[in-house]
């Protein structure tokens, strides 16, 4: 036993990892997640109360998966602490170098008997995830619209279907399983359209063949969903998206068009049909806040900002590392070996452990393969041409792309945060969540100057800087802060 | 004047009335900021225009004199600049100022007396009256007055309309451009060397808020100006609950006093958003930008005893700035004794959204050899709780 106490955020494939090492390396885990069970959005399981029969039905490596869950939540080393979420990470006095402390709010979010909890570790690991990055176009905002991320888990998690006739659009092999789970559920997928061109997808996906063949358990899950579509007649379609929602109250149809590489839409391409929901994502947006607001450095890569860590996992800060997509979007057998790295180094393991090897290969392999999806996928530079002067760019605020235009193209007010405050965009409940990185993409294009310089002592505009990283009442903001808990004390009784 | 060069360093507020006031009155204004314009104490704060928090005397003459300049200005820029002026969402929504304690209450009627001999409106609000102005506050309250005149704006749209409108006259804005040293020759101030070449001009205005200091140190004239953290809670837009500025009368003490240790008061607003926004809280931490969930609890326990229904309310962002703060409390406007063809404005504390069109307009004055509104003497930069031996701690504190 090291005797360390590992504080892992995020229950998914990379943060159950991470505890089984950490545990494994002798330390002492309490593992957080703000689901009422483990497995992230990659193992989403149906409530309790729910449960089918067969519950793995829908899943992908099922097994490995819960016998893992079985080991770590069994084990006499680790307290789970299901339904609880990070509202802080507290920053140590810069004199005295430490790992943040933890804030967290413990009970059901919509409940009424949160309570406040803090934890001082030796190790922090952040295994966040991703969510969906969803571009705007007319008519986004409709009810029938979803994510598809949220739409997969509501398939997943709750069993409900989001309609019976549903097209799926976006960018990245993501849309595959959605499709998968959606049509396990019961919908009619009537087309799955990805925006890359036929031309761009498989210059990314044939450039390198020996890495995919390496990287063989996320290539056969594909193979596996594309037979799927198959079997289901479900057409899927390169180098087409939806341009428009439409409907009186809800999304009644779509106009779909043909696109060049740089997503311009070929003219005369568009075609209307009939839906009674869409789902979107055109890729990934890592959860940033809580490694920023642990004082993480980011990386910039062609596919978005990331959190930087080296070679075992450890990022700029301390005592604090990162696993699985906040660190580059790979999937979930990446994730994995990415977080057994982190929980092991977190809990203190012996770094010439031979059980490293493969994981650093693993983890290497996903990393490839992070850099091909990139590749394969790239965001066309001409998806503004979408945009019309009424479409909504902020669905909280409902800002639209004309008055985002105005505030940036305007000297006076192009700072990104004084265009945020006067455009609203980013300040309702998401918290820019869905609108930040569009907002700054928009941003840096109208006006030419790139991300904003951060001056010394000046505070930072980052899009995902977000000090308070989930709503808090006032009332438990207000409680007497509790002082950190025992981590050898099991799961806290509500 | 016409031909006069003058470059303002910083583009807050406070820089952006200075450069409106100097380039209507014909001069060649450019505006330089390190970082974008109004993006940092000036997006922070809460867009305060107050006389309810000042007692009589210099400070409290500048925040009369701003309160009558805001809606001059506003309506002088909606004439050019109709969009921008909007943006700033001007609303004389009158302050609230609330006791809890007996010795609370005795204070604020006492001040309040003081102020009304100063020519500050206020009203006593006997239970029934505060009860229909702000149906949700504490009704556990030992007195309530009613300030008519204190408003509130948008402050960074306020500070990109005050320069929108210098740019529509001629002034040029640089961003990016960060300033390294001084040029001097005959202990003259001739130019500003900066990260991006140098700038030359016959006046330079230091207006960098509470980076002033190190500013000024680095020009060779340090003044000593320096920061104090603030933070604000912002909840999840409600229905209409808070209708005026509401906040408990600890809130004057707390502006007035100097402690370095943690200092909070409850200020209560709504925006047009909808959202709350909760405040305030003082503490010397240099330019520490840390969250400090204890800062954030404090000022949920104080605003809760105002307004005990926001016990459910979700925070969901929660934002910090730092003030500039002087130890004697007192703005500094006027030209430096030491650089010939450098002037000060700055160390408004917390107040600087609100008395900054007023100190623009003494710059202005002073520079060009006009009458005065007021007396500026006591914001002289040749005073002890400037230029005395505080000025070296600064050069620490920015380290």
């Amino acid at each position: 036993m090291t005797g360390r106490h590992v504080a892992v955020v995020g229950a998914g494939p990379a943060g159950l990892a991470a505890a089984e090492t950490a545990l494994s390396a002798g330390a002492r885990v309490t593992l957080i997640d703000s689901a009422d069970q483990p497995g992230g959005q990659y193992h989403r399981m149906l409530p309790e109360a729910y449960r089918a029969v067969r519950p793995e039905r829908p899943q992908h490596g099922w097994r490995d998966f819960d016998r893992r869950r079985r080991r770590v939540l069994a084990h006499p080393r680790c307290a789970w602490w299901p339904e609880t979420s990070v509202w802080a990470l507290e920053r140590p006095d810069p004199e005295e170098p430490g790992v943040p402390r933890v804030h967290l709010l413990r009970g059901p979010a919509d409940g009424g008997g949160r309570r406040r909890l803090t934890l001082a570790p030796d190790a922090l690991v952040l295994a966040v995830g991703a969510h969906d990055r969803v571009l705007p176009f007319p008519g986004w905002e409709l009810p029938g619209v979803f994510a598809a991320g949220a739409a997969q888990a509501l398939a997943k998690g709750e069993r409900v279907v989001v309609g019976d006739r549903v097209v799926i659009a976006g960018s990245g092999p993501f849309l595959l399983p959605v499709a998968a789970s959606l049509l396990e559920a019961g919908s009619r997928v009537l087309e799955v359209l990805e925006a890359g061109t036929a031309a761009t997808v498989a210059r990314g996906w044939s450039r390198r063949p020996w890495q995919l063949a390496a990287h063989a358990a996320k290539s056969g899950e594909l193979a596996e969903y594309a037979a799927l579509l198959i079997r289901h007649r479900v057409p899927y379609r390169v180098g087409r998206t939806v341009v428009e929602a439409r409907g009186d109250g809800r999304i009644e149809e779509v106009v779909t068009a043909r696109l060049r590489p740089d997503w311009s839409v070929v003219p005369g391409s568009e075609r209307t049909s009939p839906v009674d929901a869409l789902c979107v994502a055109h890729g990934f947006s890592p959860r940033l806040e809580l490694p920023v607001a642990a004082g993480c450095a980011l990386r910039r890569t062609p596919g978005g900002e990331f959190v930087a860590v080296d070679y075992d996992q450890r990022t700029s800060c301390p005592g604090v590392y990162a696993a699985g997509e906040i660190t580059g979007i790979a999937g979930a057998p990446a994730a994995r070996a990415e977080g057994a790295l982190a929980g092991w180094f977190a809990g203190g393991g012996d770094s010439a452990a031979p059980a490293l090897r493969p994981l650093r290969r693993g983890r290497d392999r996903g990393r490839a393969f992070a850099e091909r999806l990139a590749e394969a996928h790239p965001m066309g530079e001409a998806w503004p041409q979408w945009l019309r002067p009424e479409t909504i760019i902020c669905r909280c605020e409902e800002a639209d792309y004309a008055s985002v235009c105005r505030a940036v193209g305007n000297e006076a007010s192009a700072g990104a945060r004084v265009a945020k405050l006067e455009t609203r965009a980013g300040l309702g409940p998401c918290q820019a969540r869905v609108c930040g990185p569009t907002v700054a993409e928009l941003g840096a294009r109208l006006t030419g100057r790139p991300a904003q310089r951060h001056a010394e002592g000046a505070p930072t505009a980052g899009p995902h800087r977000r000090p308070i990283a989930q709503p808090i009442r006032l009332g438990e903001l207000a409680e007497p802060e509790p002082s950190p808990e025992d981590p050898t004390a099991g799961p806290h009784p509500l | 004047m016409y031909g006069t060069r003058v470059v303002v360093l910083g583009a807050g507020i406070v820089g952006c009335a200075c450069a409106r006031e100097l380039a209507l009155a014909g001069l060649e204004v450019t505006v330089v900021d390190r970082g974008a314009a109004a993006s940092a104490t000036t997006a922070h704060g809460e867009g305060n225009v107050l006389v309810s928090d000042k007692g009589p005397g210099p400070e409290l003459e500048l925040a009369q004199l701003s309160r009558r300049l805001w809606p001059q200005v506003l309506t002088a820029v909606a004439e050019r600049l109709a969009h921008a002026a909007r943006a700033v969402e001007w609303e004389p929504k009158g302050g609230i100022v609330v006791a809890t304690t007996d010795a609370g209450a005795r204070e604020l009627t006492r001040f309040a007396a003081g102020q009304r001999t100063a020519g500050v409106h206020t009203e006593v609000l006997d239970a029934d009256a505060l009860a229909d102005a702000e149906p949700y506050v504490t009704r556990e309250h030992t007195a309530a007055l009613h300030y008519p005149e204190d408003a509130q704006v948008q402050p960074a749209a306020a500070a990109a309309a005050l320069l929108a409108d210098a740019l529509a006259a001629g002034a040029v804005l640089r961003t990016d451009c960060e300033v390294l040293a001084a040029v001097t020759r005959g202990g003259r101030i001739t130019g500003v060397r900066t990260s991006s070449g140098l700038l030359e001009a016959d006046w330079f205005v230091n207006a960098a808020g509470p980076w002033s200091g190190e500013l000024s140190t680095r020009l060779g004239a340090p003044v000593d100006i320096r920061p104090r953290r603030g933070d604000v809670l912002v909840t999840t837009p409600l229905p209409p609950t808070v209708f005026h500025k509401v906040y408990d009368a600890d809130y004057v003490g707390a502006v007035g006093s100097s402690a370095g240790d943690l200092q909070t008061s409850a200020v209560v607003e709504s925006t047009r958003g909808g959202s709350v926004l909760v405040g305030s809280s003082r503490r010397r931490v240099g330019f520490d930008d840390r969250l400090r969930p204890e800062v954030l609890s404090a000022i949920a326990v104080k605003a809760l005893r105002l307004f005990p229904t926001l016990a459910g309310v979700p925070v969901m962002r929660a934002y910090g700035g730092f003030r500039p703060y002087v130890p004697d409390h007192l703005p500094i406007i006027g030209a430096d004794p030491r650089l010939t063809g450098l002037w000060h404005v700055g160390g408004h504390e917390g107040a600087g959204i609100g008395l900054s069109v007023g100190s623009a307009r003494l710059l202005r004055e002073l520079m060009l050899d006009q009458p005065t509104a007021m007396d500026p003497a006591p914001f002289r930069v040749d005073r002890p709780a400037v230029l005395g031996g505080g000025a070296g701690t600064v050069v620490e504190e920015a380290v």
